[in-house]
C-alpha cells in the first residue's frame, strides 16, 4: 500500500465502523431486539474488515516514484574508506 | 496503517471501543422507559400457626400473587427476579423482613401472572411476636439487564394480620 492508500484505508476503516455502529442501534432499538444490533454490528466489522485489511489495488493509485537505477549510478554511494581512518583517530586516544 | 498486523490491530481496538459504546447506549436508553407495573395480593389461607419446639413462632399461609410487570420489560432486558417478602416490626428489630415467595420472569409474556402457592420458603420468627401481628407483604424486583446497571424497586402493600391465637 501506498501513503494515500494508508490513509484511505484508516478513513475508510474509522467511518465504515462508526455507520455500522449507528444502524445497528437503530435497528436494535426499532426491532426491540438486542440481538439484531450485535448481529448487524458484527456483520459490519466483518465487511470492514474484507474492505480494509487486504492489500486491494485501489489502495496503490498513487505509488511512490522509486529512483531508476540509471539515475542512481550518477550519484554513488559515499566510499567506506573515508569511516575507516575516522575510526583509526578514534582508538589512538 | 503501515502494515497487514498494524491495521488487524486498530482495526480489532476500535471496533471493541465502539462497541463498548453501544452497549453503554443500550444502557442509557432504559432510563427513557417509564414502568408503570402493578401487583396485588390475597392470603386465602392461614394454613397453621404454630410455636416450634425452639421457641420461634412459624405460619404456613396460602396466598394469591398476582401482578402485571409488562411495563419492566425493555429491549435491554434479560429477565426480572421478583420476590415477595412479608415485612413488620417487632420490640426486638426495627425491621423483619422476611422472604415468603421468588421466581425468574424470563420474558415479557410471562411477565404478567396470577400464582396460587402456600409460602415457598419457611415464615419463622425471631421470637414469638407473631400472634395478631400487622405485617405489609411488599412486592420487591430486580431487573436485569444484557447490558449495564441492575435495577430494583418494590411495592408495599400494607394491612395484612395474623390471628391472635395458635392453630
Amino acid at each position: 500500500m501506498d501513503c494515500e492508500g494508508q490513509k484511505l484505508a484508516e478513513q475508510l476503516m474509522q467511518i465504515m465502523l462508526l455507520s455500522f455502529a449507528v444502524i445497528a442501534i437503530g435497528a436494535g432499538y426499532i426491532t426491540a431486539s438486542f440481538q439484531t444490533m450485535i448481529l448487524t454490528y458484527a456483520g459490519g466489522v466483518v465487511l470492514t474488515t474484507l474492505v480494509t485489511l487486504p492489500n486491494w489495488p485501489f489502495f496503490n493509485h498513487h505509488p511512490l516514484k522509486w529512483l531508476d537505477p540509471s539515475e542512481a549510478e550518477k550519484h554513488p554511494k559515499p566510499q567506506p574508506s573515508v569511516n575507516v581512518t575516522a575510526k583509526k583517530k578514534f582508538t589512538s586516544i | 496503517m503501515h502494515s497487514f498486523g498494524y491495521r488487524a490491530n486498530a482495526l480489532l481496538t476500535f471496533s471493541l471501543t465502539i462497541l463498548a459504546f453501544m452497549c453503554a447506549i443500550a444502557s442509557l436508553s432504559d432510563s427513557l422507559n417509564s414502568p408503570s407495573p402493578s401487583a396485588q395480593v390475597q392470603v386465602l389461607n392461614i394454613n397453621w400457626f404454630q410455636k416450634q419446639p425452639n421457641g420461634n413462632d412459624e405460619v404456613s399461609m396460602t396466598l394469591n400473587i398476582s401482578a402485571d410487570l409488562q411495563s419492566l420489560f425493555t429491549w435491554n432486558t434479560k429477565q426480572v427476579f421478583v420476590y415477595l417478602a412479608a415485612e413488620y416490626d417487632t420490640p426486638k428489630n426495627s425491621l423483619n423482613q422476611i422472604s415468603l415467595w421468588d421466581g425468574i420472569i424470563p420474558s415479557k409474556e410471562h411477565a404478567k401472572f396470577l400464582i396460587h402457592t402456600s409460602n415457598k420458603y419457611r415464615f419463622i420468627d425471631q421470637g414469638t411476636n407473631l400472634r395478631g401481628k400487622e405485617f405489609n407483604l411488599t412486592l420487591h424486583w430486580h431487573v436485569m439487564p444484557k447490558t449495564g446497571k441492575m435495577l430494583a424497586d418494590k411495592i408495599v402493600m400494607p394491612g395484612y394480620r395474623l390471628p391472635v391465637e395458635y392453630r
